[in-house]
């Protein structure tokens, strides 16, 4: 032992390369089985991205320098343009603006004479997407904003057109947003022109498919989808995506419809994470665990 | 054996500092905003590589397991998919030194292409298997660019070894 030791580097050998190289190898098959199929590695993705994130954010910053001298370098007359039209749709809304007060008030007493919940009011978080994952599996883009800011997991993410994703991990300085158009993602919608309530689920490739739906569904080309509010994640009402392609074929038991979002989900920009949280009812107490059982427990309680 | 000059001269040995730096650099490199750019090769392979068949010894596979976590948490990956690929690259690309370092680095690089094959394979495979759909041929594109990187980039990653040790002011040449 000693004299191995002493031996000059040259001499001594560690594991072989095989030995190591199937160690590694065993402990990412481990790892890629834990987050894959039971997401518990949350910890650790948080531990590693307090390495990541700085490197990132200096990563992502020449790209926004140039993009705000671009906007300082703007000409003006664009500016004003912008301006213009600004204060048009302005003028435009006002009156509607000016009625909405109104109309809440009308509302609200409508539906205390309906005795219906009032909505819930939704205030919400504005947040900048930093950069989409390179992941080509998944539709995810990253936040400048995370648990620090207060952002938590499930918040719905919306931007001026309608609902982005969802917020599918909170980091201490950012969070990632899982695309509606992910693989993974489904929302709970309904068709704003019958009102018929469904699901529709991300594709992957920057479209949606309402699934399960009947061949003789009333569904039609232009049909806007709304959230219907069910899951009591996305606030109800807002809108999701628009019907392109609907295909009735009689020899399958649904029919095929796809939509696109309608908001600029695959775009960067500016988004807003809703702090929606419904009041939802309190989960029912947990049945009484039968006699013999209690029995049990309380035997074990009895004689430590 | 071929009388190129990068198998007949005999360099310094490779600085840590340098290796951690350029490890570094290419991490950044990867998390630039380019994910539309099918193109952009994986920069921490490139030079993952590159040390992992000059400096084997120094530049252990543990590293490698890092930097593939790193790159996992960084791109939104699952866990321990770019760790394992990396792993994987290490291994060969350290037991097949010997044969690749003897050829120059132009020929290289049609040696480290099946290596680079590799590593988008085995990340395509393993994601695969946990049930994702194939992201398509457009995914192979990035390996061979990378691939023809690597004359530039392993130039540029031997260059620092190239200096003489010391300057030697009464040296007749």
């Amino acid at each position: 032992m000693s004299a191995l030791d002493r031996a000059p580097p040259f001499f001594r050998h560690g594991p072989t390369p095989l030995a190591v190289m199937i160690f590694y190898a065993a402990f990412a098959v481990a790892l890629f089985v834990l987050d894959m199929r039971f997401h518990a590695l949350g910890l650790l993705r948080q531990g590693i991205s307090i390495v990541t994130d700085p490197l990132q954010r200096l990563a992502q910053s020449p790209l926004r320098l140039t993009s705000a001298g671009m906007d300082y370098f703007r000409a003006l007359e664009s500016m004003r343009e912008e301006n213009r039209a600004h204060q048009t749709a302005r003028l435009l809304a006002a009156p509607d603006l000016a009625r909405i007060g109104q109309l809440e008030a009308e509302n609200a007493h409508l539906r205390r004479l309906l005795e219906l919940r009032e909505r819930d009011r939704v205030s919400g978080q504005a947040a900048n997407i930093l950069h989409a994952a390179r992941d080509p599996f998944s539709r995810r883009v990253y936040l400048d904003k995370g648990m620090q800011h207060g952002l938590r997991q499930g918040q719905p993410v919306i931007d001026n057109a309608g609902i982005v994703g969802q917020i599918t991990q909170v980091f201490p300085f950012s969070a990632e947003v899982t695309l509606l158009t992910d693989k993974e993602q489904a929302v709970p919608v309904q068709i704003l022109r019958t009102g018929q309530r469904s699901i529709i689920f991300g594709l992957g490739d920057g479209q949606m498919e309402l699934r399960h739906m009947p061949i003789n569904a009333d569904v039609a080309i232009g049909d806007a989808l709304v959230t219907s509010g069910l899951d009591g994640i996305y606030p109800p009402g807002f809108p999701v995506a628009k019907v392109t392609h609907v295909e009735r074929d009689s020899a399958y038991t649904f029919a095929r419809i796809i939509a696109v979002p309608s908001a600029a989900v695959e775009s960067h920009g500016m988004i807003m994470a809703l702090d929606y949280r419904p009041e939802t009812q309190a989960r029912p107490p947990e049945p009484k665990p039968q006699g013999t059982r209690r029995r049990s427990r309380a035997g074990r309680a009895a004689n430590p | 054996m071929s009388a190129s000059p990068h198998t007949v001269r005999i360099l310094r040995p490779a600085r840590p500092w340098f290796i951690v730096l350029s490890l570094m650099a290419a991490l950044l490199l990867n998390l630039l905003p380019t994910r539309q750019w099918v193109f952009m090769p994986d920069w921490v392979m490139l030079t993952l590589c590159f040390w992992s068949m000059r400096e084997w010894r120094m530049f252990g596979m543990g590293y490698a397991f890092l930097l593939g976590l790193f790159m996992d948490v960084a791109n939104g990956a699952a866990l321990g998919q770019h760790a394992l690929a990396y792993v994987l690259l290490h291994y060969a690309a350290a037991s097949l030194s010997r044969r690749i370092l003897q050829f120059p680095l132009r020929q290289q690089s049609l040696h480290v292409l099946p290596l680079f094959l590799g590593v988008t394979g085995i990340q395509i495979l393993i994601r695969l298997v946990a049930g994702s759909d194939f992201p398509g041929w457009r995914e192979f594109i990035s390996p061979i660019v990378a691939a023809l990187l690597w004359l530039p980039v392993a130039f540029l990653l031997v260059v620092p070894q190239y200096q003489p040790d010391e300057h030697d002011t009464t040296r007749p040449i």
